[in-house]
């Protein structure tokens, strides 16, 4: 036995299945390290630049979109008052907390507010852009929707100018991108909305692939009957046709992010079911399935440790643009006017009132621009993780 | 054998490289050899020696430009091959210089007819069609053996025996009388009985045409049978080539030595009569139902193994052997449980017939399996300790790391394997240490009874003996009972105390080895031996062709 254990490597001492379900494979034991035919992967992956440029600048835009509290409020994240901190980014506090005389909830951008605060020695600390996705601007220059503040003339600018005592229009609060047709600031809107959009199409991705593959698993793998079955239950499922009836139910159904979440499932995770099965089908005849089923290993184990890691190079070759058409299927949505509920930031509704107000470009450009952008980005970043996992390539 | 003639075939300091920069891989290097007029050279090597690279660089059929040849001639009836361009080179393939393939599965295009396929040749190299074209393609057909080859002209590849479409091939390698005929392992995939004939056909039709022969193959008693002059390749060199008489009788290099001594030493463990019964079966069936029309219903049945009685006593080895499509593979799984089959199966006293999966279980600590595809049937996802433990986390749950570890790292001690590599991945390993740990993955459970599904079919000849010799070994330490299961009759005799001839899924004849060796009884039996052991053929219905 002292021969056992002079020869186990170290880190499988610090690293031991802890809490182990009797009959369940030790799990986790490679966590820290990738094993060599995922290195190779990961080397391809980076070799294609353009791919891999797109996932550092879709991870950046994605993380700081999560964060967008910080970079586009209408709320400062920080007030410094009597050496006390206030957070109103995170914590909602009555106006009288600052010494105001209503108990309603504090509006920062109100002057009055401001002025208090400044009276008492206190410092506000602000995000670089003061609107919300749901600020309305009260001091716009010209009838909504507003050009960007840097493309109006003094002209334009000096009824708003004269009234707050400021000098020009670049003393004025900056409307980067414009406003659209409610006064309200469009970079805000599109943080946000970049920051739904996303959010929305990788949980559909991952619960439409997570249910996917499981049903493409358990028809792969028992074969027979079973998958007969459950096929005709997908064809018939999927001539049904799916946006029609999303209209339907949206127009039933109060549309909210979770509820179109549930709804656009019920569609999506058919997508993976065929590759998933093909998968299954053809390796639940390897031999070291055979093997694993002559040591009495369970279907489950079977299917998770041997047979799933082969069906998941096609799964995360599909994943990227599973993602890149929910993005789209919401935007479609938003479009139309049966997504999200009225207010919410989202791309679909700008590019729609960039429909409605052409005289505005402004807002259209926006929305198209963002768009592009983003999926391109998931699409290169999909051509990239599909070469990668190609086996042939390696040879090239 | 006219010395002085110009050779056919010249080939000098081939090299053969493929990739680029740090992962640039020789794999051939500076190998010279010629071939003259009418003669046979056969290269001979085990698997990634470079032999098949060597063949198909005479045809410039590399993936190039990945591929590359840093050095070399190949020198061909007056013309340098390396130096033509596509379009020459073109017009030397299928006509000068043809090709058989070892798979005849799969080296034929399942969507077109024979007369197609061959057609296509006649067309490109002599633009023969029509009529003239059948007339040959009948001709060919007939001259490879073929029977009644007009009625075949219209079938598809699939519609024909492994035998028969291996005889396509060569129907079509031949169209166009080549002067050299590369033959890449030709009967590898083929049973032996259909490997006699192949070898006797290839035999028969370079003497009436007088064409060069290239024979590639690991399997010294082809070379034996067939060359004339032999190559033995070892990593990318030629370590020892000459007639084939002198290198079999006094081979030069050790290695030449060592493939010739590589023969596995008949040694099968001893009857035991006295012995309890491991395991029996009476009447076995695996039938798969044939099902047609919309209500699939049972029209017939494919009888896989249909009435096999076998008993198996402790210590012994009991060997099945048979062509393939026997139902051997299939007897072995139905033992096990892991197919459905009819008719009682008794293992150590337990009836194991009509038991649901999870009721098995217990006995499958007992009863192991190794398969014929070292490659095939190792997770390539988990590394060696991972593969062998498994069974271990179904069988003791509660066992403690540590204890595990000890038997994982016994069992690779008991197969020959350094445990320090258990934490490495399948594909670092060879084919033959891979096979050990497939057998080491069978063995950590302790079984007391093990299904051997061709383990030494898919490995070169040197590891082909270490394998034979292992198991031997192991079945002496730990009194384990085998059942053998191969096509190959010289790794059988070296193992098996009884046999069990199969054929078409009923057995032909059974009995102590000894005994059946030295005597058997049916003509299929000694067709079987005389094809495998001195590559002789059958006379015509005995066998299949």
């Amino acid at each position: 036995m002292d021969e056992v254990t002079t020869v186990r490597p170290p880190e499988r001492l610090a690293d031991k299945p802890q809490g182990a379900i009797p009959g369940a494979p030790p799990r986790g034991r490679r966590r820290f390290s990738l094993s060599p035919i995922n290195q190779r992967r990961w080397q391809n992956f980076k070799a294609n630049r353009r791919g891999y440029i797109s996932l550092w600048l879709f991870s950046v835009l994605f993380v700081a979109s999560l964060f967008a509290e910080f970079i586009a409020n209408d709320r400062p994240f920080l007030i410094r008052l009597e050496g006390k901190l206030f957070f109103p980014a995170v914590v909602g506090y009555a106006e009288t907390t600052f010494g105001g005389e209503f108990e309603t909830a504090a509006d920062y951008r109100d002057p009055y507010l401001r002025k208090l605060i400044a009276e008492k020695g206190g410092s506000i600390h602000w995000p670089p852009i003061r609107y919300s996705y749901d600020t309305h601007n009260l001091d716009l220059p010209t009838p909504a929707p507003s050009k960007p503040t840097w493309l109006l003339t003094e002209e334009e600018c000096r009824p708003v100018v004269e009234r707050k005592g400021l000098t020009g229009c670049a003393d004025l609060e900056y409307n980067w991108f414009g406003t659209d047709d409610q006064g309200r600031d469009v970079l805000a809107r599109l943080i946000y909305g970049f920051r739904i959009s996303v959010l929305f199409g990788l949980i559909l991705t991952l619960v439409s692939s997570v249910i996917g593959v499981a049903a493409g698993a358990v028809q792969g793998y028992f074969g027979g009957w079973v998958d007969l079955v459950f096929q005709r239950v997908i064809e018939i499922w999927t001539s049904i046709p799916s946006l029609y009836l999303l209209l339907i139910i949206s127009s039933v159904l109060v549309p909210g992010f979770f509820v179109l979440l549930g709804i656009l499932l019920l569609f999506s995770w058919v997508s993976l079911v065929g590759l998933v099965r093909a998968e299954f089908l053809r390796g639940r005849n390897f031999e070291y399935i055979q093997a694993a089923r002559a040591l009495g290993v369970s279907n489950a184990t079977i299917m998770f440790r041997h047979l799933l890691p082969n069906a998941m190079v096609a799964t995360m070759t599909m994943l990227p643009f599973v993602l890149s058409s929910s993005v789209m299927t919401l935007t479609a949505l938003d479009f139309l006017g049966f997504g999200l509920p009225p207010g919410s930031p989202s791309l679909g509704e700008l590019l729609a009132q960039g429909k409605a107000n052409i005289q505005a470009p402004w807002l259209g450009l926006t929305g198209f621009f963002t768009l592009a952008i983003m999926l391109s980005l998931l699409i290169f970043i999909g051509e990239a993780a599909r070469d990668a996992f190609d086996p042939r390539k390696t040879f090239r | 054998m006219d010395a002085s003639a110009e050779p056919l075939l010249t080939v000098r300091d081939l090299s053969v490289a493929f990739g680029q920069g740090a992962r640039e891989v020789v794999a051939v290097d500076r190998v010279s050899f010629e071939i003259r007029r009418g003669e046979t050279v056969a290269l001979v090597g085990e698997s990634g020696s470079g032999k098949s690279v060597t063949a198909l660089s005479i045809m410039k059929l590399l993936p190039y430009p990945s591929a590359r040849h840093p050095s070399g001639r190949i020198h061909f009836k007056g013309r340098e091959l390396l130096a033509l361009p596509e379009d020459e080179i073109r017009r030397v393939r299928g006509d000068d210089i043809t090709i058989i393939f070892q798979e005849p599965m799969t080296s034929l295009n399942p969507l077109h007819t024979i007369e197609k396929q061959i057609g296509e040749i006649l067309l490109l190299h002599r633009g023969l069609v029509g009529a003239e074209a059948r007339a040959r393609i009948v001709d060919l057909l007939g001259q490879v053996g073929i029977p009644d080859p007009e009625s075949r002209l219209q079938s598809y590849p699939h519609q024909l025996s492994g035998g028969q479409r291996q005889r396509v091939m060569i129907a079509m390698a031949l169209a166009n009388e080549p002067d050299l005929l590369i033959a890449d392992e030709p009967t590898t995939a083929l049973d032996v009985t259909v490997q006699a004939q192949i070898l006797e056909l290839l035999k028969q039709l370079q003497a009436r045409l007088g064409m060069a022969m290239l024979f590639i193959t690991h399997d010294l008693g082809i070379v034996r049978k067939i060359a004339d002059r032999v190559c033995v390749m070892k990593e990318g060199r030629i370590v020892e080539h000459g007639e084939v008489a002198r290198v079999f009788q006094a081979p030069a290099h050790p290695y030449t030595r060592a493939l010739l001594a590589a023969e596995p030493k008949p040694d099968p463990a001893p009857l035991a009569p006295d012995q309890p019964m491991v395991i029996e079966t009476r009447d076995l069936k695996v039938w798969f139902p044939i099902r047609r029309g919309v209500l699939r219903k049972t029209v017939g049945h494919i009888k896989a193994v249909d009435g096999v009685s076998i008993a198996v006593r402790k210590g012994e080895t009991l060997g099945i052997v048979g062509e393939s499509g026997s139902g051997k593979t299939t007897l072995g799984l139905a033992i096990l449980r892991l197919i459905s089959s009819e008719g009682p199966i008794v293992f150590m006293g337990n009836s194991l017939a009509g038991l649901r999966f999870k009721e098995m279980r217990p006995f499958r600590r007992d009863m192991q399996i190794v398969f014929q595809d070292p490659y095939g049937s190792l997770s390539p996802r988990m590394s060696v300790s991972d593969v062998i433990e498994e069974g271990l986390w179904v069988h003791h749950p509660d066992m403690s790391e540590d204890e595990r570890q000890a038997r994982v790292v016994r069992a690779l001690n008991d197969v020959g394997l350094d445990p320090e590599t258990r934490f490495r991945y399948p594909h670092e390993f060879s084919g033959g240490q891979r096979q050990r740990i497939a057998v080491a993955r069978a063995i950590v459970l302790a079984p007391s009874f093990i299904v051997l599904d061709e383990p030494t079919s898919a490995l070169d000849m040197l590891f082909q003996s270490q394998m034979v010799d292992l198991l031997r070994d192991l079945q002496k330490r730990r009194n384990l009972t085998y059942l053998f299961i191969s096509h190959d009759l010289r790794v059988v005799a070296a193992l098996a105390s009884r046999l069990v001839v199969m054929r078409h899924g009923k057995v032909v004849e059974e009995g102590p080895a000894a005994e059946l060796f030295a005597d058997p009884k049916t003509g299929y039996t000694r067709a079987l031996f005389a094809a495998a052991f001195d590559l002789e053929t059958a006379p015509e219905g005995v066998v299949s062709q």
